[in-house]
């Protein structure tokens, strides 16, 4: 490379393995790598500084389908795995790809130890609401009824939030984005990958073998006009035909209400202005229930913190005591 | 080496004489402190000395019951001190629980120091005496000094102020005064200890050196010495050179902070508290060497998995745990088999199964370390046989993980942990070396082609250009790593992880023959029995037994060496804490023919059992 040269552009495509990518035609896994490619191709990220770790199922593949480093580990522990590999180099750049049993279910525990420790890093958390690579069991972000193999008569149990979670435990950038909705998605794992800390992605991911369309409601074109809301930091919560709806704070502040400005027209000042840095409202944004209220999309919360490969590095830096000093510290005898 | 000072002369005298002290009293009376007191004391003489350390799961019982209490076993003296006695010639005994518990590990005859000032109605029926056992002949055929030691010590402090509760703490001090004088010792090093473990003018400094001398002077005015076993303290000859007390593990903090050192790489040891393997990540967090730190992760599995996360970014990822843990351990280690990433994983063994017996050692863990994963997973076990040994067996861990690309297994346990031994400080410098080679670019790299000789496949740090590449525990094509469902291939690749481990045979060729080379037995044990083992070989060899003795250190791969030592003994006995583990896997494997002497009572053997069941083997006829 001459002086002069620029170093050659890397494209999206660049940021792909030699391998076959083998997930289910027409999976929302395929949107959602393409979304990491261009992620990476807008920031130029170096490869070699790049490593892609993932647990155990469909999401978890990913790794191979990168030309960056890779570890494809075991159910649930990608986020072990990360926390040693940044404390041991925290100039690596790491993704976690996890989907929600992974994360949710056989991997609880790591996931709020993550956010509690601020690791800096992204998680990807593939939401398809099933267990897909084992043929379809309900998961637990799958809505109560579902049908599934494992449970025919419709699931008895309520579904995790992964974005409350992530909030309860800590966690200092939690974010959603839909697979199919790139425009959107790339912008908001572009944040993710500048924030420092943990910063939590869930997309919502079409399985289109064992939970078809269970994300209609709000993806479908004809509905995600209204059923959306894409989240700007210090910009009005609008959505809706033309923005004329808004999202304010009840009167009791319990929860989040829809304004319809077309009716409502002078409540407009009542009108949220999306704060990233506030907790509160991130909770009610990410508990907002899907059968009255728009889905919230976007950067729901962001704030700054210490991160964990911080700290251990720069206690590690402080570590000064030679072995030959401490083996002789103490009460030692000379013979 | 042995850590053993008077064992380096080439004659052993066998028993020439030794102690045993036994102190026991609940959990929070200071026994463990007051006997790692003498076990220095005995060090610094240049004796040879053993330790016991056996405490409760829990960590501090109701007063004066049963199962809160605690107690050290030390045994110095001159010979070979191998194991800490099977019974002691001196209990010094706190409260009536801790006479209970304890009395019938003391010899007839043998020594009872007793705080009568505890032995009020409250305290016997507490421990369970309907009776005084001061008062009612229990003791009969013993020798018994009984003094009001909690009186005594009260009055000795009284001038500091501490009031009753605290004063009355220092009646370890006082019993440790008593116990120096009756071996000629004075008590100027423990009161050199106190200035400095509490600062010179600290109230307890004061107050606990006035509790010594006041037991060391009660000693000599009541002329206890005259008709009790007062024994002279000889000194034996051990190598010169800077030496310490060391545990188990101690030894194997040290052992690990060294091995990276001497392999250029920062150390995290990844871990999750456990009974009894915690103190292996205290002292490491605490010493604060440079490039080693610990990382507490939230559960077992996360700490292995971390582990391997530190490996995988070009440091040495080490885990730390216990049967309970190394269970929960498992499938993550199956991983780094699967990787091939080196991994130190210390399985400090304690009696099972589940929660089992969390203080109390056993060797039951064999099987699982070998043969407990899911899938063919080779996997190399390492076991030292003392605490000492403890330092050199995880340095050799770590330049066997790295040379071969493999996790290694440590199996010590929960006797090894706490006991100590004398140990001289070794000159690191003079240690072998075996720094970590990354690979830079290769053109056309295929991560799992391997080195011909150790089949170890290349290691590269994530960051290094031009090497990107992705692993997994799918099965990967045996030149490319890449996903690979040929059933060739993972047929290939299941004998190649096989070869690699057996091939690590010729790093442990040299199993050093305690006796001739042949004979009409051989004792076979590993870990940390050595200490009984090796002194019951010499009582029998004493009484013309044709008698060798080996301790294995790897056991898995097994040495083709072993079968060639075998075979040139008539009879071979397996010893082992656990219902014959390693006799069964030597007997398919090599010996078939072998006999075994087991115990699982969570104790370390005693030398006179393994004697009676060594004679018995013989008149049945070998």
């Amino acid at each position: 490379m001459g002086i002069n040269e620029k170093p050659a552009q890397l494209k999206p495509n660049d940021y792909a393995s030699d391998q076959e990518v083998r997930w289910c035609p027409g999976c929302g896994d395929y949107a959602i790598l393409n979304a990491v490619k261009r992620t990476l191709a807008d920031h130029q990220a170096d490869k070699a500084n790049t490593v892609f770790v993932s647990g155990i199922g469909c999401s978890s593949r990913l790794p191979y389908y990168m030309s960056t480093y890779g570890f494809h580990t075991i159910h649930g522990r990608a986020p072990a795995f990360a926390t040693g590999i940044k404390i041991t180099n925290p100039e690596l750049d790491v993704w976690v790809i996890t989907g929600d049993g992974d994360s949710l279910s056989i991997g609880g525990n790591h996931f709020i130890h993550l956010f509690r420790r601020n690791l800096n890093c992204q998680i990807l958390l593939f939401n398809n609401e099933i267990y897909g690579l084992t043929k379809g069991q309900a998961s637990p972000a799958s809505r109560t009824g579902t049908i599934s193999p494992s449970t025919p008569k419709g699931s008895l149990e309520s579904p995790l939030s992964a974005c409350e979670l992530a909030l309860s435990s800590g966690a200092t950038f939690v974010a959603r984005g839909v697979d199919t909705a790139i425009k959107q998605l790339v912008p908001t794992l572009s944040k993710a990958k500048e924030h420092s800390g943990t910063a939590l992605v869930e997309i919502f991911q079409n399985c289109i073998v064992y939970n078809d369309n269970v994300f209609n409601s709000f993806t479908e074109k004809s509905a995600a006009i209204e059923r959306q809301i894409h989240l700007e930091n210090g910009k009005p919560m609008l959505f809706g035909e033309d923005n004329t709806k808004g999202l304010s704070l009840s009167a009791d502040h319990s929860k989040l209400e829809v304004i319809d400005l077309k009716i409502n027209k002078k409540e407009e000042s009542k009108i949220l202005i999306h704060d990233e840095s506030n907790k509160i409202i991130a909770y009610l944004l990410s508990q907002m229930n899907q059968s009255t209220m728009p889905i919230a999309l976007g950067v729901l919360y962001s704030t700054e913190k210490p991160t964990l490969d911080s700290y251990y590095t720069h206690r590690i830096e402080e570590h000064k005591n030679k072995i030959s000093n401490i083996m002789e510290k103490g009460q030692t005898w000379t013979i | 080496m042995d850590g053993n000072p008077s064992t380096k002369n080439s004659q052993i005298k066998m028993d020439k004489w030794s102690t045993t002290v036994r102190f026991a009293g609940d959990s929070g009376d200071g026994m463990q402190l007051t006997g790692g007191r003498l076990t220095f004391e005995a060090a610094i003489s240049g004796m040879g000395l053993a330790t016991f350390p056996d405490y409760p799961a829990e960590i501090r019982a109701p007063a004066g019951t049963t199962f809160g209490v605690s107690s050290f076993q030390v045994r110095f003296g001159e010979g070979l001190i191998a194991s800490s006695g099977d019974h002691a010639d001196i209990l010094v005994a706190m409260n009536p629980a801790a006479l209970k518990m304890n009395i019938k590990e003391v010899i007839p005859g043998g020594l009872i120091i007793i705080d009568n000032g505890s032995f009020n109605d409250r305290g016997i029926r507490k421990a369970g005496y309907s009776n005084n056992p001061i008062e009612d002949n229990s003791l009969s055929g013993m020798q018994l000094i009984s003094a009001d030691i909690s009186n005594l010590t009260i009055e000795a402090v009284k001038d500091f102020g501490l009031g009753q509760k605290d004063g009355i703490r220092c009646r370890n001090m006082w019993t440790l005064g008593l116990i120096l004088w009756l071996f000629s010792k004075n008590t100027k090093q423990t009161e050199d200890w106190l200035i400095k473990k509490f600062g010179k003018d600290n109230i307890l400094t004061k107050a606990n050196i006035a509790a010594l001398k006041a037991g060391s002077a009660y000693a000599e005015n009541t002329e206890i010495s005259n008709d009790i076993l007062r024994k002279e303290v000889p000194q034996a000859k051990p190598l010169p050179g800077k030496w310490r007390a060391i545990t188990g593990a101690e030894a194997i903090a040290f052992g690990l902070a060294t091995g990276a050192n001497h392999a250029n790489l920062k150390m995290t040891l990844c871990s999750y508290p456990i009974t009894p393997a915690s103190p292996i990540m205290h002292y490491l967090a605490n010493y604060e060497i440079e490039n080693i730190g610990i990382y507490q992760a939230e559960d077992e599995i996360a700490a292995c998995c971390a582990a391997i996360g530190v490996s995988y970014a070009g440091g040495l990822g080490v885990t730390s745990s216990s049967g309970p843990g190394i269970s929960l351990k498992t499938e993550a280690i199956g991983l780094a088999i699967s990787v091939e990433l080196p991994l130190i994983i210390v399985n400090s063994q304690r009696a099972g199964p589940s929660t089992g017996l969390p203080t109390r050692a056993e060797q039951s863990d064999l099987m699982q370390a070998i043969y407990g994963r899911h899938g063919e997973a080779p996997l190399v076990v390492l076991a030292p046989k003392s605490p000492a040994d403890c330092f050199n067996i995880s340095h050799k861990a770590i330049k066997i993980a790295i040379k071969y690309m493999t996790p290694v297994m440590i199996l010590s346990d929960a006797y090894l942990t706490n006991a100590s031994e004398p140990w001289l400080i070794p000159d690191i410098e003079k240690i072998e070396k075996f720094p970590a080679k990354f690979a830079n670019f290769i053109e056309n790299y295929q991560p799992f082609e391997r080195d011909p000789k150790t089949l170890a496949r290349k290691w590269v740090k994530p960051g290094t250009k031009g090497m990107e590449h992705r692993i997994g525990g799918l099965e990967k094509d045996s030149i490319s790593g890449n996903i690979s469902y040929d059933p060739d291939n993972h047929a290939k690749m299941t004998n190649l992880r096989n070869q690699k481990i057996q091939n690590i045979e010729k790093e442990f060729s040299d199993i050093p023959i305690n006796g001739l080379d042949n004979g009409d037995i051989l004792l076979i044990g590993w870990g940390s029995t050595n200490g009984p083992i090796s002194e019951v070989k010499e009582l029998l060899k004493n009484e013309n037994i044709k008698i060798s003795h080996i301790q294995l250190n790897c056991l898995w791969p097994l040495s083709s060496k072993l079968k060639e030592i075998i075979t040139k003994f008539k009879s071979t006995i397996v010893i082992e804490m656990n219902d014959g583990q390693l006799y069964n896997l030597l007997r398919t494997e090599i010996a078939p023919k072998a006999n075994s002497i087991t115990q699982v009572s969570g104790k370390p053997f005693r030398v006179s059992y393994l004697k009676e069941k060594i004679l018995n083997i013989l008149k049945d006829g070998i």
